[in-house]
């Protein structure tokens, strides 16, 4: 198992009124992560608890593709990862950003 | 028939429609929080516990597996059709629904939060998916298994309605097996199975010429969803949606519930009965033979409406499991 933790500041904090939202499950293949409102303005920090160890490289390149792509300001993002290939992971974020962008509570 | 279909008849594969509508895909295929939502009334499910408290389990990183924010148990309170229910979900995909110290915790709190309720409205219902105690943190999943019984009990004894609903992929079994016989009611789908001791730990322990865990057709139909509707072990049926869940529930909420001396030794009274008739039987095919089914080789592959029919017709063989 592997802990890591990633910090970014993002072009703009993301729309959106939701305080938490929680996506996926930690299984084989899968993960769970909860992305809740609570940094100020622009920053983003992801942390990542894995099953699998040796591959934060590719974590760093899928979460800096992520901020990049939806600017995620103000998430504080907790993952516990049961194995998910990237494209898996980068999907799970995208459908957490989606949730968090909604306008209701 | 299709040509295809395995013969002797697994379960009808899970629905896999695709459909955005909660109440319409597979109960099988979803996760706890799909079923809910698909199972209460729209947007009136609010959660004790949340994923954001992180009540996390102690034990699972000594072992070296992450945790669940849940830890695969998700308790609260909704409404269904306008009836304020307490209601706990197991994830059958984290560990398989496997009971921890704090999995089991939730559900033990939930127990003892019924009898808080007005005393002629004291409904929960559990939506079962485990295989069974938490290997990895045995001793507390085995505690927390004795806990959450004895908290049903009390809570049967203040007036509570207790409901199982199982057809989740890891069935229920293990502790979810007690857990489940100690509930006032079950509903069971096709897919769902029951049991205490799974197939496989069957076949290890005992042979495979005792049980052939391999054998997909000779598992369901001794521990699926048709075989326990068939001999009373579940009240009702479902089909593999939540709107069947859901109706079927708000269907045995409104049946009375008793629990007291009388009805214990009158549940007692049929089991013992019921193992004198078919207690030699070899096979479930010879169980419903006797329980008076015409073609029993047919049942696994007959469409819900028709089994249905055939549990009708088969009344005063299931009476009352509780």
């Amino acid at each position: 198992m592997e802990t890591l933790s990633f910090r970014h500041t993002a072009a703009h904090a993301l729309a959106g009124a939701r305080a938490h939202a929680l996506v996926g499950v930690v299984g084989s293949g899968n993960l769970e992560a909860l992305f809740e409102r609570v940094l100020d303005g622009n920053a983003c920090v992801v942390e990542v608890v894995t099953a699998v160890a040796g591959y934060g490289a590719v974590w760093s390149e899928v979460i800096a593709d992520f901020v990049q792509r939806y600017s995620p300001g103000g998430l504080r993002i907790c993952i516990h990862d049961g194995g998910a290939r990237p494209d898996t992971v980068a999907l799970r974020l995208a459908q957490g950003v989606s949730l968090m962008a909604d306008d209701h509570e | 028939m299709n040509e295809a279909a395995p013969q002797g008849g697994e379960p009808a594969a899970p629905r896999r429609t695709g459909a955005r509508d909660p109440q319409l895909s597979s109960w099988f295929e979803s996760t706890a929080r799909q079923r809910l939502a698909g199972l209460l009334d729209g947007g009136s499910f609010s959660e004790i516990l949340g994923p954001e408290q992180r009540e996390l389990s102690p034990h699972l990183r000594q072992f070296g597996l992450p945790p669940a924010f849940d830890d695969g148990m998700i308790v609260g309170r909704g409404r269904l059709a306008g009836r304020t229910v307490l209601v706990a979900a197991q994830e059958g995909r984290f560990l398989g629904g496997a009971v921890g110290e704090v999995h089991g915790a939730k559900l033990v709190g939930l127990l003892r939060a019924v009898r808080s309720m007005a005393a002629d409205a004291r409904a929960l219902l559990i939506l079962f998916d485990t295989g069974g105690v938490r290997l990895q943190e045995a001793n507390a999943g085995e505690v927390a298994i004795a806990e959450i019984m004895h908290a049903m009990l009390q809570a049967r004894a203040a007036g509570a309605t207790i409901l199982g609903l199982i057809g989740g992929r890891a069935g229920c079994f293990g502790g979810g097996g007690l857990i489940a016989a100690c509930c006032s009611g079950l509903i069971v789908s096709e897919q769902g199975r029951i049991g205490v001791t799974g197939p496989e730990v069957i076949e290890s322990n005992q042979g495979v010429e005792e049980f052939d865990a391999a054998d997909r057709a000779l598992v369901w139909r001794t521990v699926g969803g048709k075989h326990r509707r068939l001999i009373g072990g579940a009240d009702a049926f479902a089909e593999d949606h939540a709107e069947s869940f859901r109706s079927a529930a708000i269907a045995l909420l409104e049946r009375p519930c008793r629990f007291d001396l009388e009805v214990t030794v009158a549940e007692h009274a049929r089991l013992r009965e019921r193992l004198a008739r078919l207690g030699d039987a070899d096979d479930a095919w010879a169980i419903w033979a006797r329980l008076g089914v015409a073609d029993p080789t047919r049942v696994p592959d007959m469409p819900a409406p028709e089994f249905l029919e055939l549990v009708a017709r088969l009344q005063d063989e299931r009476r009352d499991a509780r």
